[in-house]
């Protein structure tokens, strides 16, 4: 036990004393976050908008306020014509315009013109169906659109509510991802990199001709990598509590119980990898190129799982992350209790216990 | 118990390459043998098959009576081993180093302090420095503390001295001496000839397999040709006119001289001193000047030469 102990803190040793590494291992989860949070975002916030207004009465002024009230939207300026608007979409000053006919609060059929810049062409369609619920919410204020019966004969309106995401923000959909990818990075890359690189500086010759079992030097290696990617997921909770404002609504005990658990996976992975490589650099590229792609193109973090060819979809079933993922999802998101994630804990469980016995059996305790 | 090495026609190829070629050898209780070789002629090979990380081809070892291969885990608590290569964590203090390996032997650096005193006292001043920023001879000197703190019945040094400086190498040899007087059987490896000196004895190694075993008198007075040192003020033209000689037997460059033994059939009518006056005369119709030709007793290095 002491052994072991000793062993434990020479690792902590290597980490605390290579002062770059161990601010990447710190600093990336926050890195990322912000860079998913505020930069990479298909959200929508103050898209610049043109208004030609060919009515300028009450009605079409209220609309244009309300517009911008809303923090999707921002007035670039107002259009004097069509080919005004034109201009402004060649270049790029507008993202979307709208349109109001002359004598549109007198007219009791008035139409809207919503002309959006389909150059991005999710965006166009996103800006599109806000300006037009907007527009809508206003005139239904404003008693312009009956609401008619069935009875009636009349339309239907169809009232959207969004479950768990109301505000359709995309972090409840990155913060799982981001955990996913940086549990990956930190326990099966520093993992691997740690015990390859005693291979390449001799001294794993030296340990295996001791008394140590490779059990041990196995076990003493993964335990501080686990502690720091803990550390990792604490970060990233909270800084996604605080600040991106995404709420845990199901068990934090269970959330991290299944941090944990995906987080052995990707050490029993790291290990697997240091089982295969033989020096530091092979090592970083088989987790990076095994490991961090799949995660981020197969796990449905960026591309969703269900529009991909049936091959693909297959294959992600074998990325630990997926599951991971979707478990987090819902325990932090819907709030889903263990027992609505036992298939995603289930296979997690099954992954590492199968990864590790296959890694501890490749261990070599010879060189060859 | 009896800490000796016992190998018995052990061999080990790597794909094409043989490394060791049915090689035989005992090394006796207590005794500092010396395994003496140019690069690749399998040392390291034979050192990783006695400390269990390599499994050989055929053949079989033991190391304190105990088979390498079977009992590899009691093998394991019973040697010591310092590979080639500087194989200490770079980023851990002196101190650290040595109180990590004396845990991992499950012993402490406190109990087996008498042991490595002599030699830990040359690195104490330096207890707090990182061991990567040690020099040669500093980190050699750690190494072998790192390698001997759990009180090793044997003692595997895998060319210590490669790299370190003539003064280091000498006390790194002197300490060896004074490990040697605990009893413990110490197996080193070396590519210096002039280190052979040193040992109790010394096997010559080459493309994995052993020339010759003995004390290293013994192979020194193996060597019968008669030797000089040759020096002329140009030495290279001088090597090709004195392997051109008739009576030459082999001539090989030994730094600042070359060395020339005579072949033993032109001894049977002449004497030494006819066929030093033969040669110089030869030398001098090929126009070298400051010639100096001396007997010389033969070295380590000689005997290695002559052997193949």
């Amino acid at each position: 036990m002491k052994q072991f102990i000793s062993f434990i803190q020479k690792e902590f040793y290597h980490i605390f004393r290579d002062g770059r590494t161990l601010f990447i291992l710190l600093a990336m989860p926050i890195v990322l976050l912000i860079l998913f949070g505020y930069a990479i975002t298909t959200e929508i916030k103050m898209a610049p908008v043109t208004i030609l207004d060919y009515s300028r009465d009450a009605v079409t002024r209220s609309i244009a306020d309300r517009l911008m009230a809303s923090e999707y939207f921002e007035l670039y300026r107002y259009s004097e014509n069509q080919d005004d608007v034109q201009a402004l979409f060649r270049q790029g000053k507008a993202k979307l315009a709208i349109v109001f006919p002359p004598h549109f609060a007198d007219d009791r059929d008035s139409r809207v013109q919503i002309l959006a810049d389909a150059t991005d062409p999710n965006e166009a369609t996103q800006l599109a169906s806000y300006a037009a619920a907007i527009i809508q919410a206003e005139l239904w204020e404003e008693q312009r659109i009956e609401m008619t019966t069935l009875a009636d004969g009349g339309r239907v309106t169809p009232v959207t509510h969004l479950l768990y995401n109301p505000q359709m923000k995309g972090a409840y959909n990155f913060v799982p991802g981001v955990m996913g990818l940086i549990l990956i990075l930190i326990c099966a890359l520093m993992t691997s990199v740690g015990i390859v690189r005693e291979k390449e500086m001799g001294t794993m010759e030296v340990l295996l001709v001791s008394p140590l079992k490779p059990l041990s030097i196995i076990v003493a290696k993964a335990i501080p990598y686990l502690l720091v990617s803990m550390v990792n997921v604490a970060t990233i909770l909270m800084l996604s509590y605080f600040l991106l404002e995404v709420p845990i609504v199901g068990s934090l005990t269970l959330l991290i119980g299944i941090s944990i658990l995906y987080a052995l996976v990707a050490l029993s992975l790291g290990l697997f990898i240091s089982t295969v490589t033989q020096t530091q650099q092979a090592a970083m590229l088989i987790s990076a190129l095994v490991l961090m792609l799949p995660v981020i193109l197969l796990s449905g973090m960026v591309f969703p799982v269900e529009n991909m060819p049936r091959l693909l979809q297959w294959f992600s079933h074998i990325v630990p992350a997926k599951w991971y993922i979707i478990a987090v999802k819902d325990v932090m998101i819907k709030g889903v209790p263990l027992s609505g994630v036992l298939k995603e804990v289930g296979i997690l469980l099954f992954m590492a216990f199968f990864i590790l016995v296959l890694s501890v059996k490749r261990f070599k305790t010879r060189l060859e | 118990m009896e800490n000796g090495i016992n190998i018995e026609g052990v061999s080990k190829g790597y794909g094409k390459v043989q490394a060791l070629r049915g090689l035989s050898l005992t090394v006796r209780p207590g005794e500092l043998f010396g395994l003496i070789g140019p690069d690749g002629a399998g040392k390291t090979t034979l050192f990783r098959i006695l400390t269990t990380l390599l499994l050989a081809d055929q053949g079989r070892a033991t190391v304190c009576g105990r088979d390498v291969v079977q009992e590899m885990m009691r093998i394991r608590q019973l040697v010591g081993y310092m590979p080639g290569r500087f194989s200490l964590y770079p980023d851990l203090s002196v101190e650290e180093n040595l109180r990590f390996f004396a845990t991992v032997f499950q012993t402490t650096v406190e109990e087996n302090m008498d042991l490595i005193r002599d030699i830990y006292v040359q690195i104490e001043s330096f207890r707090k420095r990182r061991a990567g920023k040690l020099s040669g001879g500093m980190k050699q000197k750690l190494a072998l503390c790192c390698a001997m703190i759990h009180r090793p019945e044997v003692l595997f040094l895998d060319e210590p001295t490669t790299g370190v400086d003539p003064v280091s190498r000498v006390e790194f040899w002197d300490m060896l001496d004074q490990l040697k007087t605990q009893g413990i059987t110490i197996l080193v490896s070396t590519p210096y000839m002039d280190e052979a000196s040193r040992c109790d004895r010394i096997a010559l190694m080459r493309d994995g397999q052993l020339l010759s075993v003995g004390t290293p008198s013994a192979i020194r007075s193996s060597y019968t040709h008669s030797l000089w040192a040759v020096r002329s003020a140009a030495m290279y033209p001088l090597l090709k006119d004195l392997r051109a000689f008739p009576a030459t037997f082999s001539c090989f460059a030994f730094g600042d001289t070359h060395h020339l033994a005579f072949r033993e059939e032109a001894l049977k009518n002449k004497t030494e001193d006819q066929l030093k006056e033969e040669l110089t005369a030869y030398l001098v119709e090929k126009k070298h000047t400051d010639l100096l030709l001396t007997k010389i007793e033969p070295g380590i290095e000689d005997c290695f030469m002559s052997l193949r």
